[in-house]
């Protein structure tokens, strides 16, 4: 498959901060690849860098083999953003705000009506077509963001951690919208700080801490990467107390259990994507050896 | 939905200017308290000024007829200033990431609030215009005075909202954005809009002869009274023109300047 995003040793600092140290990364053509990491780690930066809103110190940034940077205006034609704050006119009604981005696509009027209206449908968002964007739920303004982000089908759609603050019902809706739109061929670069959403949604993942990519991989490579199984001891009510990693040799599981009171309960899970998370993100005072993990 | 189609450009030249100036449009109806400020608070200082101050200030009760055109740039100024609220707005939400991201060009986001605002102003401008009339003010234009009183309004209407365009680009927040526009309220009242410049102290004359709204109200009021206008008019335009260029260039740099900034 051809290559249809390309960053190379991309800088980027906003005075004294360095944000991006050094990115590199592909994405190939029809492919979902989720940029995980914690805030801060440049995720958004990357998204800016790439919907040409900032452009990058060193390095470059490519679009279907287009330069964001020297061929602005071109890459524009090729990409949808839908940015971490919805992206919509509060004032406007949810048909306006839809009408009036058809039109600056270059809709003509009744191309933009009839568009607008299949779009309210396939978001559920008829009943709320003609109230103002302010009285919507979170999850509301997220749909009508992501219908105006596909008003046209375009080749590349960026999605700023799409699901934040959404409750189940809605993420999973979204998932459902963005994993069809894969379907249709669409290159798709979304960032998230939720692990199981990057498992669910992504081809492949790149973990990205202070500026760098510090791992890449399928989900399932990356869940390999911090071996076998692992062995959780569990307190008096059942919870999760301690969790030891083991390397998937009777040994390594040996060694484990040996470590531990014989008469505490204990199970075994495969890892996580939060395993494989800390494991290269780790820090001094997260020690990925012996980690105590609440997370579900 | 399985093929893909990449964004255009919109079809006709202006056809983005015409859709945020819609938009703008649609802004000033749902947001009417700003248009009620315009109008309402000229009219309740006009009224303040002929019947409260405008006794004591000129005992021939020939007062209103010197008040008006000052009361008009006054509406213009407040009328103006919420465009840099509402530009703030624009800059702080992620409305303006989307706008840049696609092949228009974003700028033009600014000039509907422009455009609105001068609407708007204009429109509220007639009205205050009205109130006088009926509260005693006896104009003595021909037609084309009038017109030329149109013109330089809109012209000064123009200037202002663009600068307070700027504002609302260089504000950090739309609530900062609205502060500002309290400096350039007090401007009138260091012209000849109230009362003739050589009543004030010296020090105060040289301020304010030479600040714009003094020869851009004594032109709107020549043009209205009938008198000569001198050398006012020239100035008046301009000091209009100076700072619609600068504020131009201004909002123009800055906009570029905070992409991908919020």
């Amino acid at each position: 498959m051809d290559t249809m995003i390309a960053l190379r040793g991309v800088h980027k600092s906003f005075g004294k901060e360095h944000v991006l140290r050094g990115i590199d990364l592909e994405v190939r053509s029809g492919e979902i690849l989720a940029l995980l990491g914690p805030n801060g780690a440049g995720k958004t930066t990357i998204i800016n860098i790439l919907s040409t809103l900032v452009s990058p110190d060193s390095g470059s940034a490519e679009i279907g083999g287009l330069d964001v940077v020297q061929q602005r205006s071109a890459v524009k034609h090729l990409i949808s953003l839908t940015g971490q704050s919805a992206a919509i006119d509060e004032i406007l009604t949810g048909e306006e705000n839809l009408r009036m981005m058809a039109r600056l696509s270059g809709m003509t009027r009744a191309e933009s009506s009839a568009r607008s209206r299949h779009l309210l449908e396939r978001f559920e968002l008829v009943e709320s077509a003609g109230k103002r964007v302010r009285t919507y739920s979170g999850g509301m303004r997220r749909r009508l963001d992501l219908a105006i982000s596909l008003l046209l089908t375009p080749p590349v759609v960026f999605l700023d951690e799409p699901t934040t603050g959404l409750d189940t019902r809605s993420r999973q809706e979204l998932w459902d919208v963005i994993r069809s739109l894969a379907a249709g061929g669409t290159t798709i670069l979304l960032t998230t700080q939720y692990l199981e959403e990057a498992d669910q949604l992504a081809d492949r993942i790149a973990v990205l801490d202070h500026g760098r990519v510090v791992a890449e991989g399928t989900p399932a490579e990356l869940k390999s990467r911090v071996g076998g199984e692992l062995v959780v001891l569990h307190g008096a009510t059942g919870e999760p107390v301690r969790e030891i990693p083991t390397d998937g040799s009777v040994a390594g599981l040996r060694s484990a259990l040996d470590a531990l009171d014989p008469t505490a309960a204990v199970s075994l899970r495969r890892p996580s994507l939060d395993d494989v998370f800390l494991a290269v993100t780790a820090s001094e005072n997260r020690p990925t050896t012996d980690l105590v993990t609440s997370k579900g | 939905m399985s093929t893909l189609s990449p964004a255009r450009s919109t079809r006709t030249p202006f056809a983005t200017e015409a859709t945020f100036i819609g938009r703008s449009f649609i802004h000033t109806l749902r947001t009417p308290d700003a248009l009620i400020m315009a109008i309402a608070l000229p009219v309740i200082l006009m009224i303040m000024f002929t019947f409260v101050f405008g006794g004591a200030i000129d005992r021939s009760g020939d007062y209103v007829n010197y008040v008006v055109p000052g009361i008009i740039l006054l509406c213009a100024g407040f009328g103006a200033a919420s465009v840099a609220t509402d530009v703030a707005n624009d800059m702080t939400t992620g409305v303006i990431d989307r706008f840049r991201s696609m092949p228009i060009r974003a700028s033009a986001v600014i000039t509907g609030h422009v455009v609105a605002s001068l609407l708007r102003n204009l429109v509220a401008t007639v009205i205050v215009i009205g109130v006088a009339l009926a509260v005693g003010f006896r104009p003595d234009a021909a037609p084309l005075a009038w017109l030329g009183v149109l013109a330089l309004v809109a012209l000064y209407i123009l200037a202002i909202t663009y600068l307070f365009a700027g504002i609302g680009l260089a504000a950090s927040s739309p609530e900062a954005a609205g502060g500002y526009g309290f400096i350039l309220m007090f401007l009138p009242y260091l012209s000849s809009a109230f009362v003739p410049v050589d009543t004030m102290p010296g020090w105060l004359q040289g301020v304010s002869e030479h600040q714009p709204l003094t020869p851009i109200i004594e032109t709107i009021r020549a043009l209205l009274m009938g008198s000569p206008v001198g050398d006012s008019a020239g100035i008046a335009v301009v000091w209009c023109l100076g700072i619609l260029a600068t504020a131009v260039v201004v909002t123009t740099l800055l906009f570029v300047r905070r992409s991908g900034r919020r």
